[in-house]
């Protein structure tokens, strides 16, 4: 694929929209196993939700 | 005497106290002014071509500066909790103390805005143009940051939120404010477009300033 | 399912836990199928092959518009409505919306050099989107400096709320003032209408990154839920602490 004299821009902009891309699957994906974690270890540490229902349960 | 005018009075009289505001805001538009020509080099016909901006963004800087005491100072002593519950309309005590502001911090910079002009060796029209235009511009500088003051009431470090919230919001304002003083002073195009569209801004934001402030009020404070 | 339903947190939470993962492999599908598109299309007469950053700039311009629209219905949800997950869409959508402008942004700027010679030139549309991003910004701090998360919701709202009426004064001004100070000098791409050769995949990459865009604010809402959750848990225990 010939990409001309300005191979350079195409391909830094294609490669800039996967770097941040990737950073906001990574981050929220990150975000949910911190958050999940923080459930558990609460769970575990006895506090018990209004519902009574656990708190890492989805449902 | 009608609690409008009474907050309109009260408002006033604080803020032309000394630490009120009204006058450390003309000082500041003052300092910008006055910095502008150290940084951009002394070159007179540079400083006339730039001139209208220069006292616009000092005149919007300013009005920045002081609008942080609008709701914060009344909050700290607990009266923004009376106004709010009293049986005057929010949105109606909203736009007195606006009101007020403008009267004690904007009127103070539109009169210094001729003597200033001097400073950026414009002439007499274009300084009038320019004052002129902030007279018509800066209700809308004063109602529509009212929104971002109201907004962070609450918060310790407030004002640079308020700052970062309220400028976007003031940059249509500053485009016709400059625009119609550049089409007074130099330009082929008439004045009276840009400055209509200035004033249709100001009118609208008399409106939308208070509805949006008195909900961020209450929103804020329960 | 009725929309009632959806209202529900733990609903939400458990149709998102189905969902999420085909609204993944189906984005990924389409997004490869768009570059490969990308890719395979033709060189532009004037442009040559920088064309192909359209293909990725349009999407991110569009969607950095249309996040804006959508916290605005949630804003208009939490305040009028009381919808539960307003507050939660809201929030989570603003992240994803301020990337997508800022990609839009250095997307647009590296076409531009090419195109125009400049990275940067303050004409109406650049410096629309310009004030956006800042405005994008502006509303992610707010969010953070509040620390009761409905408070901060109904002061987001009101700001998402004045911000959306701005847009259009801002984009119609600076319009005005480029009218005024300098010829507007936008070259238009494609004329009013697009070869098919560019639309197709120019549609199919829109299309790819709207669902990225679901894909994610999904994932981001489930990711808030979850944090109210720990917050209230922790405040519980606190109290339980200190009595």
């Amino acid at each position: 694929m010939a990409l001309g004299p300005y191979a350079s821009f195409i391909v830094m902009s294609y490669a800039l929209v996967a770097a941040m891309v990737l950073i906001l699957i990574g981050w929220i994906g990150f975000d949910y196993r911190r958050q999940k974690a923080r459930l558990a270890e609460l769970e575990a540490s006895g506090v018990v939700r209004r519902s009574g229902r656990s708190v890492g349960d989805l449902g | 005497m009608t609690p409008l005018a009474a907050i309109i009075r009260r408002d006033i009289r604080v803020a032309l106290r000394v630490g009120g505001g009204a006058l450390i805001g003309v000082l500041f538009f003052l300092t910008v002014v006055v910095l502008m020509p150290f940084a951009v080099g002394p070159d007179l016909k540079l400083l006339a071509r730039l001139g209208p901006a220069i006292l616009w963004l000092g005149a919007l800087l300013a009005s920045l500066l002081t609008l942080d005491r609008l709701f914060a100072a009344d909050h700290e002593d607990g009266s923004l909790d009376v106004i709010v519950m009293s049986r005057t309309p929010l949105e109606l005590a909203c736009a007195a103390k606006a009101l007020a502001h403008w009267l004690a911090a904007g009127l103070p910079l539109i009169v210094a805005t001729p003597v200033l002009g001097l400073l950026l060796n414009l002439d007499a029209t274009a300084s009038l143009a320019v004052a002129l235009t902030l007279l018509a511009g800066t209700p809308a500088l004063t109602f529509t940051g009212m929104i971002g003051a109201a907004l962070a009431v609450t918060l310790h470090r407030g004002g640079l939120l308020l700052a970062v919230v309220v400028l976007p919001l003031s940059i249509p304002v500053l485009i016709f404010g400059v625009a119609a003083s550049e089409a007074a002073i130099s330009g082929p195009l008439s004045f009276g477009t840009p400055f209509s569209i200035l004033c249709a801004l100001s009118l609208t934001s008399l409106v939308i300033g208070p509805f949006a402030a008195a909900a961020s009020l209450r929103h804020g404070l329960d | 399912m009725t929309l009632t339903d959806l209202a529900n947190p733990s609903r939400f939470l458990v149709l998102t836990a189905r969902i999420l993962p085909w609204l993944a492999a189906l984005t990924a599908l389409l997004l490869a199928i768009g570059l490969v598109q990308s890719a395979l299309a033709p060189d532009d007469y004037q442009q040559g092959a920088t064309v192909k950053i359209m293909f990725i700039h349009v999407p991110n311009a569009w969607l950095s518009m249309f996040v804006w629209g959508l916290m605005s219905v949630a804003a208009l949800g939490t305040l009028v409505w009381r919808h539960p997950l307003a507050d939660v869409a809201a929030k989570a959508a603003a992240p994803i919306g301020a990337a997508f402008t800022f990609l839009a942004l250095v997307t647009g700027s590296l076409w531009g050099r090419p195109m125009w010679g400049t990275y940067w030139e303050w004409d109406a549309r650049l410096t629309s989107v310009l004030i956006l991003f800042l405005m994008y910004l502006g509303l992610i701090a707010l969010w953070r400096a509040v620390d009761d998360p409905s408070r901060a919701a109904r002061a987001a709202a009101i700001l998402t709320l004045v911000g959306a009426i701005n847009i259009p004064i801002i984009k119609f001004s600076v319009d005005w003032w480029n009218t005024l100070h300098q010829p507007a000098s936008v070259l238009r791409i494609g004329g009013s209408s697009m070869d098919r050769a560019f639309l197709v995949p120019l549609l199919v990459m829109a299309v790819a990154f709207s669902l990225l865009f679901v894909t994610l604010h999904l994932a981001a809402m489930r990711n808030e839920i979850l944090r109210r959750r720990v917050r209230t848990l922790q405040m519980l225990q606190a109290s339980g602490r200190a009595a």
